[in-house]
Order: C-alpha cells, then structure tokens, then sequence
C-alpha cells in the first residue's frame, strides 16, 4: 500500500475486466443439451412433437373455431363439427345455482362473490391482523342471510333447494376453516404423554383414514339421526358439513403431525429449559415453525379436499358436479356431456390452480429473511 | 479478555453456600446406567468444568440440573428447591437457571430480539419495553446489539451462539449451564463465544461448563470434573488437574486431547 502514495506517479487504473459472458445458454444450445442429446431423447422428442401435432390443432379447432360460441337451440348445435358452448349458456345458470329459485339467482350470486372476496382478503398479508375476526363472522353471516332469507324482506329459501357452486365453496372452506384447529388438536394430542387423550386421537385418525370419504357422508347423513333423541332432527347440509370436517380433519393431523416431527428436538429442550409451558412452547416455537413447513401438503389436502366434496351426491345435496349432471340430463341437450364436463373442469381448476399458486406465494413470504438467502 | 489469562481469583467471587446439590444420583436409559451415584456440590459463584470422553455422561449430568433429563434415584437441589415430578419446583428451577446448547438452539422463525424477549415476557411476565430494554442490555454485552432484528439464520456461528447466551441471560439465571458451546463452530468462532463466557464468569456467574477447552478450564474454573461411564472420576483445581491428574482414566483422557 505504502508504494502507491510514494511513486508520486499519478494513478492509473487498469482496464475493468468485462463483464462475464451470459451463463445462460442460447435457445439452440439448450434445445441440444436437454431435447437432442441423446438417440434415445431425440426419439421421444420427436415422438411428442408428433403427438403435440396430431392432437392440438384438433382441440383447438374443437374448443374455439369450430365451436358454436351463442346461445341457440340445441337443434342448432347439430350441424356443428366443434363444441356446442350453446349448452353452458342455455345452462350455466342451473349449473352454478342449481334448483334455487330463478329469479332470485342474484342471492346465492351475489354470496360467491362475497365468499371468495373473505378468502381473497384472508390470503393478503395486511389482513392477517384481527380484522379476520370481524370479517369472518359478519361476512358468513350475511352470506347465509343472502341464501337462507327470511331477514330483510327476503323470501325464505330452504337449503333442500341450494345447489352448485355456493354448495361445493361452503362445504370445502368452512370445512377446511374448521377442520385447521382441530387437525392440531388432534395433531398434539396424538403425541401428548396422556395415555386417553393419545388413545383418542390415534383411534379417531386411524378410523376416519380408514374408511372412505363416501362411507362418511353416509354415515352422518343416514345413521347419525339413527342415533339422535325423537324429534330432534339436524340439518342435512350440517350433516354433511360435519363429516367432511371430520374426514378434512383427519387428514390435516396426519399432515400436521408430520410437520411437528420436523421440528429438532434442541427446539423443544430451549424452550423447556428456559421455563416456557407446554402450550406456549407449542404456540411460540414448535407450531408456527411446523405449520409453515407443513404448508404444501396442508394445500395439497384441501386441493384434494375441495373436489372431493362432489361426493356429497350421495347424500343427496347438490353440489357444482352434481348440478352439471342434472343439467345434460336434459334430453335435448344430452348430447352435449363433453362441454358440460369442460365447463365444470374449468371451474375447479381455476379455483385449484389458484390455491396451488398461493401455497406456493405464501412459502416463499413466510420464508423471507429466516434463511440466508 | 483472552481464554488464556490467568485464572481470577476464585474466592473473591465465590459464596460459601452449595446452590447446586447433587446427591447419590442414579439414572438409567433402560438398562443402561449413564449417571452412577453422582455426588456434587457446586458453590454460589463457582465456576466448574467438566469434561470427559463422549458418551461419559456429561450432558446427562447437567441436563439433570434443570430436568431436561430426570434421574431416578438420589436427590438434586438447586437453590434450595428440590428436583421432583412437581411441575412448580421444575418451573421454579428453569427460571433460576439458564442453558446454552452445543448446537445453539435459537428460534429460527423469531428474530434475534424476539428470541430474547419471548421467556421474559411469557414466564416472568416483563412488559414488553422492559424486556426488550433487558435483551438490548445483555445483546449489548455479548457485542451483538447491532443485529437484533437479524433473524438467526443470518448470523454466523459464534454470533448465533452468543445471542443464545444473551437470551439465557434475559431470564436473570443465578446458574449457567454450557453444553459444549463452543464444539459446533468452527476455529475461528471459538474464541469470540469463549470471551463472552469468560466476561461471564467475571461477573460471579455461577457456571458449570461441558467443554473441552483447557485455556478456558485454566481461565475461568475453581474446579474441573472429569466423568467417564457415568461417574465422577476425578475433580480438582485446573493447574494441578492438567499437570498431575491423578487417575489413569484421567490421565489417558489427557493424553489424548492435549
Ligand atoms: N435418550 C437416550 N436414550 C438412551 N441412551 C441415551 C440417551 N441419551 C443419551 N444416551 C446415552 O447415554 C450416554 C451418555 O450420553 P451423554 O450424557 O450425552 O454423553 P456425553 O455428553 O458425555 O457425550 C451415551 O452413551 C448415550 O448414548
Ligand atoms: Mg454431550
């Protein structure tokens, strides 16, 4: 350093070096490393490529340019080569509300729209305060007002006539929102010390996991009251919100309770050694760090969950599948199942797609500065 | 402050009453008997070492102390209040008695502040601003203040270690327990977690110590203990310990680590 200052020549600075060469291949060299690079891979890649060719075209010819794309009468679908969307406009109506009354369609309409905004609300960062606390029950309040009526001058709509995309939302959030803290309970008392509580938890998981979802939902609807006290009746849409929150349950423990195992046991001994009880230790330390990790497979249940719901035919109660297969019932448009099944596929995997991006989203936020980066 | 200084005076610190007691302590993992009539006394103020070869039982000794581990036969008191199933007595003690683990044991998902304030104010019950005030204060004296919004994993090594020395400290313990706190990091991290410790020990902490760092032994410790298969082989002042071990056992424990 001492040489510098005393040279007394000025300083010249050497050249920078450039800047590295892009570490990024170009799109050739990549299509030869990861598509060509071998007989084997050039084979099947051109195998896909010609499969891609045979099968594409004709989709989208069938889905868009062929397809009748206006309402009309179904005799007018019959000289149409592609899809006869004339079916989902003649019955989208029947299809997201079922049997519920016509004219008052803008409630049950109205209750999705809000019902989804609580879950988009409750998914953004600024509301994870106590405002869900309001919103939830207000907004569940009203929402069951908008179906039910019989408030505000709003005629009554018992729920033997609800159907579709309100039915299937309802059974699969609240049933996930439930189900969240008493998969926990079930989670910590399957590791608890206490030989009965640990019995209880152990049985109750196994059992549920045992059995199929179907066996469930007939179960609560048909042998429950069996069991029930004369003259006490329990809703049916109860009944089969209470076995999907019991089978949703079993479940999320299981995910749970793999997330705890997780957890180091040096996290359990300091929190222990500095004096913390066991339900803060688990509400401070072991909980959030195992919920967090457990976010994907939680996702991955309820993604599971929400199209199992469509089970709930069985039971008689019209769910967005159900509503779909009472729709192309209709002799006339009975030739049109395919678009029937699109339109409904559509439906869930908007709803699904968008749970699995947020899973993803929220695994990286929760993530931000804990770990190096 | 190096490991290597002189040893303090351990008198001028030392109180003359036993705030650890150990008595004909037995504990056994299934058939296997890792802890073998233990019998210790550890004064107010006293800093003591232990070392011996892995798997002598070292940790289980001092895990004992706060019930991390509980033994099945003889009696343990510290400061006063016996070590039983009663949870309040357990309770009692952890307040009294802070730990430091080898592998550090910080909350990854709290930063480092809230790591220090949470048993502050969930067990003693602090206000927040006082316990925050209180983490600031021993950050602080382990050099570290700067980071308290880093969250652990941000932190290198012998940082994360000495933020759980912090923490432990937060709770105001009367005794210190280190579980090889310095065997995890790497060499050059060594010597900023055992400075702290040695601050420590200025201060009149009560420690007893798992390491198997001879300056920090010689620095600090009125007393060494050396364990192998679950008993108490050999215990005395450092110098003559390290340079006239008395035991075999010991002496052959020496030859290999020095
Ligand atoms: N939870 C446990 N169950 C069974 N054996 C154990 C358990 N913990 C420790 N041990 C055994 O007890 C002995 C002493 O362990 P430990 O106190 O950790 O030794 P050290 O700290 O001196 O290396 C070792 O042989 C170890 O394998
Ligand atoms: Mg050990």
């Amino acid at each position: 350093m001492a040489d510098i200052t005393n040279t007394g020549a000025d300083f010249v600075p050497t050249q920078a070096r450039p800047a590295p060469a892009s570490v990024r291949p170009g799109p050739m060299t990549w299509l030869k490393e990861n598509l060509f690079n071998t007989w084997y891979n050039t084979l099947f890649t051109l195998g896909g490529i010609y499969l891609l060719v045979q099968t594409i075209p004709g989709l989208i010819d069938w889905f868009f340019a062929s397809a009748l794309w206006e309402a009309a009468p179904a005799d007018a679908c019959k000289e149409i080569a592609g899809a006869c969307w004339a079916f989902v406009y003649e019955k989208w109506r029947f299809i997201l509300f079922g049997t519920y009354p016509f004219e008052q369609q803008w409630r049950p309409g109205t209750a999705v729209v809000l019902f989804i905004g609580m879950v988009v609300i409750s998914c953004m960062k600024p509301f994870w305060n106590k405002s869900l606390l309001v919103i939830w029950p207000v907004g569940l309040a009203v929402t069951w007002i908008l179906l039910s009526g019989g408030l505000f001058g709003l005629d009554h709509v018992p729920n033997n006539l609800w159907g579709g995309l309100p039915i299937t939302l309802m059974l699969a959030v609240i049933g996930a929102i439930v189900a969240f803290p008493v998969s926990i309970a079930l989670a910590l008392g399957r590791r608890s010390n206490m030989p009965i509580i640990k019995a209880f938890c152990v049985g109750y998981i196994e059992l549920i996991r045992g059995v199929p979802l179907i066996t469930v939902l007939f179960m609560a609807s048909v042998m429950f009251p069996l069991f029930m006290p004369e003259g006490i009746t329990i809703d049916k849409l109860l009944r089969a919100q209470v076995a999907i929150i019991m089978f949703m349950a079993a479940y999320l423990a299981e995910v749970v309770r793999g997330g705890l195992q997780a957890i180091p046991k040096g996290q359990y001994e300091a929190a222990d050694a500095m004096g913390l009880s066991y339900w803060q230790a688990m509400v401070f330390i072991i909980l959030p760090q195992a919920l967090k990790i457990t976010i994907p497979p939680q996702v991955n249940t309820f993604i599971g969950m929400f199209k199992d719901t469509s089970l709930v035919l069985i039971v008689g109660i019209f769910d967005l599948m159900f509503t779909m297969r009472v729709a192309i019932n209709d002799l006339e448009w009975r030739a049109y199942y395919l678009e029937g099944m699109v339109f409904v596929a559509i439906l869930y995997f908007i709803f699904c797609y968008s749970m699995s991006k947020y899973s993803q989203w929220l695994e990286g936020e929760l993530h931000r500065g804990h770990k190096r980066l | 402050m190096s490991a290597t200084a002189p040893a303090e005076t351990a008198a001028s610190t030392m109180g003359s009453h036993d705030v650890i007691t150990m008595s004909g302590v037995n504990k056994w993992y299934g058939d296997f008997h890792v802890l073998k009539d233990i019998n210790l006394a550890v004064k107010s103020g006293e800093r003591i070492v232990v070392c011996g070869p892995s798997g002598s039982g070292k940790s289980t000794l001092i895990r004992c102390i706060n019930r991390l581990e509980e033994h099945q036969e003889g009696a343990i008191n510290v400061d006063g209040i016996e070590l039983t199933d009663n949870i309040k007595n357990i309770d009692a003690v952890r307040a009294e008695v802070g730990m430091v683990f080898q592998h550090f044991n910080l909350f990854p998902h709290l930063s480092v502040l809230d790591n220090c304030t949470l048993a502050p104010i969930w067990v003693k019950k602090q206000p927040k601003a006082e316990a925050e005030a209180t983490a600031m204060k021993y950050l602080e004296r382990v050099r570290i203040a700067e980071q308290a919004p880093k969250y652990p994993g941000q932190l290198s090594g012998g940082q994360q270690q000495r933020v759980a020395i912090a923490r432990a400290l937060c709770m105001t313990p009367k005794i210190m327990l280190f579980d090889e706190p310095t065997s995890a990091l790497d060499p050059e991290m060594v010597k900023e977690v055992l400075d702290t410790m040695v601050d420590l020990a200025k201060e009149g902490m009560t420690m007893l110590c798992v390491t198997h760092e001879m300056g920090f032994a010689k620095a600090v410790a009125d007393r060494v203990i050396f364990m192998d298969q679950g008993e108490i082989v050999e215990q005395n002042e450092p110098n003559a310990f390290f340079d006239n071990p008395q035991n075999p056992r010991t002496q052959e424990f020496l030859n290999q680590i020095l």
